[in-house]
């Protein structure tokens, strides 16, 4: 039972992480139609940038205050984000407009290789470390309740809980905040957002700033956990199915789908992967996506889509 | 005009259709004979393409039964029903972009293109043929719709009223029993507007094709069609001879409002 | 001036229908595939056959497949690379579990187990499109990426995980020498192409057309959309999956589940985006530039540092190559979406009204 309890908490946290980057993709998704493949890259570009500013700011201050230094690479990293944002939507989107989704989504992947280049260029390909002083050791927990408790990672806790904090502020923003409105206007409709005055180009530019600084976000969790490197990047093709599962438009759905697969994979990979050989996390969550499609093509929390001749 | 209309093809009783709690069409009924021009007419939101989607399977109302040659219909996938004979052309165009003319109206000769893939594959034998001799059938139709000079454009570059005939055209190419037309007419002018019914009342006339027709030009509409069904809010409130129609007080009402 | 069809007639609608209905056009295709049988292999050498030629050939063949699903028939796939494996590594179970089963017989087998499993994976698409669609390829990516990683009936029990293939004999010929790869995989995809451009321009090419253009509509004049889209997926997976055979067999001889990653998949359907979605030629263009531009880069962006004293590596142009695909992708959404053919295309137009525009 503990077992199975702290394979489930693990399930769970993972699962927090694939919501952080699949947020990335509903948000931008619901303000602009585009299926943004390039989630992943960003948030390796973000970590990237998180990681070696930290590393220079560490240096030039002498190296006595990682909090400042922190401090200084996130609003630096921010920065950057701020800029790839307005790039993208400057160079690639704004020429794109009113096209097929299916085109938008092989746009994204350009962008992609785009990033992953220009990023691994400016900032180097090795593997480093984001260090924010995040707690790494283990506590026990409910060890009243079952006997010898479970093993849960502080790390993981405050990760969850930055992701929560993350989901609540995003929440705010787009039903109190006027910008939010105009957000969710242009998502519904392009023209009849841009005919009230809403400044379209503007309103994009921020939806992938914020996207941007969600990838940050991520980048720094999953970068602190596993260090940074290549492989980050791939995070997006393992949030796609997540997407899928919440529904495209729907911030609950992407925490919601997350915390299903994060919890799916790490069940079937412990008490099924055994029988098939292991290794089966990568494709799982894609067969529960599928599934999903077939049955529920919308997913869990997305509108239904009527065609209309 | 001495044409003979014959026994009812198609025959719709008590249809409703429901989008949620949308109420589209509400027992709605009315029946269809062989050879006649028949217009649906009524005022925007009518549900008078909810109609036509009813009658090619597009849509499925709820209730009602839809007999076709005196047989109820099932529900049924729009490609089956265009395998009974019923076409159709779309209020705003639904041609096929990335494709000449030729190829549009090659399309609508899928139903009766038999040869399997792998002969189409190797060009040979009787797939050339049959390509061959609907290409035959197809260049009739370029030509009793004189779009010969664009047969090899892609649609896409022609103007709204060429692609509104390439839509007809490829209607036809089904050779159809019953041919609906979903505002055939909007958006043209008057040369347009001619051409067009003059091509409408030659299918009628030549081939015997059965047409449910809507349209917002009255004036078209009393001149060419034989009986006219008119919607109102999803609900039928004349049918009969255009003329009897046309001074229906309860027509006149919906289309001009309760003062007059 | 050459470049004209002035005094060509067509008497028949056969006539009207050919490939070519150029004359000058035929004659040029027919020089240029006697050139390449012929002239090619007398002047390439060994490096160019391996490096270059054959890769190209091959690409070309899967490319082609993935333009008939996506460029003809609207469907989009990441998942093209998955469906190369399966065509690799059916034909090899084929030809090692079946005695005396002939190569062209493996590998068309293989081709045909991985329109089989196109087909299966093909059936989301009857329910979803767009990018939901591309999520279930990437299902069919990453599950068989997975199957032939950890199932080892697949590899034949190899310790190493990987899987050779020599002593090609193709009825007799022993395909060997890079020359006669390349010959071989030249014959395949010439007949292959031809295949090809005949679906596209008959029925049930129109059919997929129909599909992508406008789907209600299709229906709606009796395209039956389930075999429209099926087909579409068998077909090209039948292409993509010989395709994938020939470069396991042809190309690499031995081979891992990651030569056939979720990479190959993107980087097959930016061939067919820069070559031209839904142009048979594209192919051969997109592949023909994805082939050569990474070659042409790492010789090249290292004299050009040299040229402004900055040393280059590998590393970097890896990199470079990664921005400038990414950008490419981009560009040639924006600014021509039917790529590398269409720009053939409208050039052709130009030659034949040369030299009076109008």
């Amino acid at each position: 039972m503990a077992f199975f309890l702290e394979t489930l908490i693990g399930g769970l946290m993972a699962g927090m992480l694939y919501s952080l980057v699949a947020l990335g993709f509903v948000l931008i998704y619901k303000a602009s139609g585009v299926f943004n493949f390039a989630q992943g890259a960003m948030v390796l570009f973000a970590a990237l940038a998180m990681a070696r500013f930290s590393e220079w700011f560490n240096a030039a201050l002498g190296g006595d205050s990682l909090l400042v230094a922190n401090i200084l690479a996130f609003i630096a990293a921010g920065g950057v984000m701020f800029v790839v944002a307005w790039v993208i939507e400057r160079l690639a989107l704004r020429n794109l407009v009113n096209q097929e989704g299916a085109t938008l989504l092989m746009a994204t992947l350009g962008i992609t290789y785009v990033l992953e280049g220009v990023g691994q260029t400016i900032f180097g390909s090795e593997i480093y470390n984001i260090d924010v002083g995040m707690p790494k050791d283990p506590v026990m927990m409910f060890e009243n309740v079952f006997e010898g408790g479970i093993l849960i990672n502080k790390e993981d806790f405050i990760a969850a809980l930055v992701a929560a904090c993350l989901v609540a502020a995003l929440s705010i923003f787009f039903q109190k905040t006027s910008t939010g409105r105009a957000l969710r206007a242009v998502a519904d409709d392009h023209q009849a957002a841009l005919s009230i005055g809403i400044p379209l180009n503007r309103i994009w530019v921020i939806v992938w700033c914020v996207a941007g600084v969600v990838a940050l976000v991520a980048g720094i969790i999953w970068g602190s956990k596993l260090g940074v490197q290549f492989s980050l990047a791939t995070v997006a093709l393992r949030a796609l199915p997540v997407v899928i599962l919440g529904g495209l438009t729907s911030v609950p759905g992407a925490i919601i789908g997350g915390l299903i697969i994060g919890v799916g994979e790490k069940l079937s990979e412990v008490f099924l992967g055994p029988y098939v050989g292991g290794g089966i996390e990568i494709w799982f969550a894609y067969m529960l996506a599928l599934v999903f499609l077939l049955f529920r093509p919308q997913g869990l929390f997305g509108e239904k889509i009527i065609d209309r001749v | 005009m001495s044409k003979k209309i014959g026994d009812v093809v198609l025959d719709l009783q008590n249809i409703s259709l429901r989008f949620g709690g949308v109420k589209a069409l509400t027992d709605i009924s009315f029946d269809v004979r062989e050879h006649e021009v028949r217009a649906i007419i009524g005022p925007n939101g009518a549900g008078k393409s909810s109609m036509l989607n009813v009658i090619n399977g597009v849509y499925h109302p709820q209730d009602g039964k839809i007999f076709f040659h005196g047989q109820e219909r099932k529900q049924m996938d729009p490609h089956l029903a265009a395998a009974q004979g019923i076409s159709r052309t779309f209020q705003n165009i639904a041609l096929f972009k990335g494709m000449s003319v030729l190829d549009n109206i090659m399309t609508g000769r899928t139903l009766k293109m038999k040869s399997n893939l792998l002969l189409q594959a190797i060009w040979w034998g009787p797939a050339r043929n049959e390509e061959i001799a609907h290409r035959k059938k197809v260049e009739e139709i370029i030509d009793f719709l004189e779009i010969q000079h664009i047969r090899k454009t892609p649609v896409g570059r022609l103007p709204y009223g060429l692609q509104k005939r390439v839509d007809l055209g490829r209607a036809l190419a089904m050779e159809p029993k019953i041919l609906l037309l979903d505002e055939p007419m909007a958006g043209m002018n008057v040369e347009e507007k001619q051409d067009m019914c003059r091509f409408i009342l030659d299918v009628n006339d030549q081939f015997g094709t059965t047409i449910v027709l809507i349209e917002h030009d009255m004036g078209v509409v009393m001149d060419i069609s034989d009986r006219v069904v008119v919607l109102d809010y999803g609900k039928k409130i004349g049918d009969g001879l255009p003329d009897e129609v046309r001074s229906s007080p309860e027509v006149i009402k919906a289309y001009l409002g309760a003062g007059h | 001036m050459i470049y004209r069809e002035n005094g060509q007639f067509k008497t028949s609608y056969g006539a009207d229908q050919q490939i070519f209905p150029i004359a000058q056009d035929r004659w040029a295709v027919i020089a240029i595939i006697a050139f390449a049988f012929v002239g090619v292999p007398l002047l390439a050498d060994e490096y160019m056959f391996r490096a270059i030629l054959i890769p190209f050939l091959i690409l070309s063949l899967a490319a082609l497949g993935v333009n008939l699903l996506v460029g003809y028939c609207g469907q989009i796939t990441l998942g093209a690379g998955a469906f190369m494996a399966i065509g690799a590594y059916a034909a090899y179970n084929f030809l090692i579990r079946v005695d005396g089963m002939p190569l062209l017989a493996a590998l068309l087998l293989g081709g045909l187990t991985s329109a089989a499993m196109g087909i299966i994976f093909g059936i989301p698409s009857l329910r979803v499109r767009g990018l939901y669609l591309a999520v279930a390829t990437l299902a069919a990516q990453f599950f068989w990426d997975w199957a032939f990683l950890r199932i080892k009936w697949f590899t034949n029990d190899s310790s190493s995980g990987s899987v050779s293939v020599s002593n090609l004999d193709f009825f007799g010929w022993n395909v060997d020498a890079p020359a006669e790869k390349y010959l071989f995989c030249l014959g395949m995809l010439v007949v292959f192409g031809f295949l090809a451009k005949n679906l596209t321009r008959a029925s049930i090419g129109r059919q997929w057309m129909a599909i992508r253009d406008m789907d209600v509509a299709a229906e709606v004049i009796g395209i039956r959309p389930m075999w429209a889209k099926l087909s579409a997926f068998a077909v090209s997976s039948f292409f993509v999956g010989v395709a994938g055979a020939m470069w396991g067999f042809v190309h690499l001889g031995s081979w891992e589940p990651a030569a056939f990653s979720v990479d190959r998949s993107f980087q097959l359907l930016f061939m067919v985006i820069i070559g031209g979605l839904g142009s048979i030629v594209g192919s051969f263009f997109g592949a023909a530039f994805i082939v050569v531009l990474p070659i042409f880069l790492n010789q090249f962006l290292p004299v050009l540092g040299r040229l402004v004293g900055i040393s280059i590596s590998t590393a970097a142009v890896s990199h470079a190559e990664l921005i400038i695909f990414g950008a490419l992708i981009v560009f040639f959404l924006i600014v021509e979406p039917h790529g590398l053919a269409r720009l053939w295309a409208t050039s052709k137009e130009k030659l034949r009204l040369w030299p009076f525009p109008h």
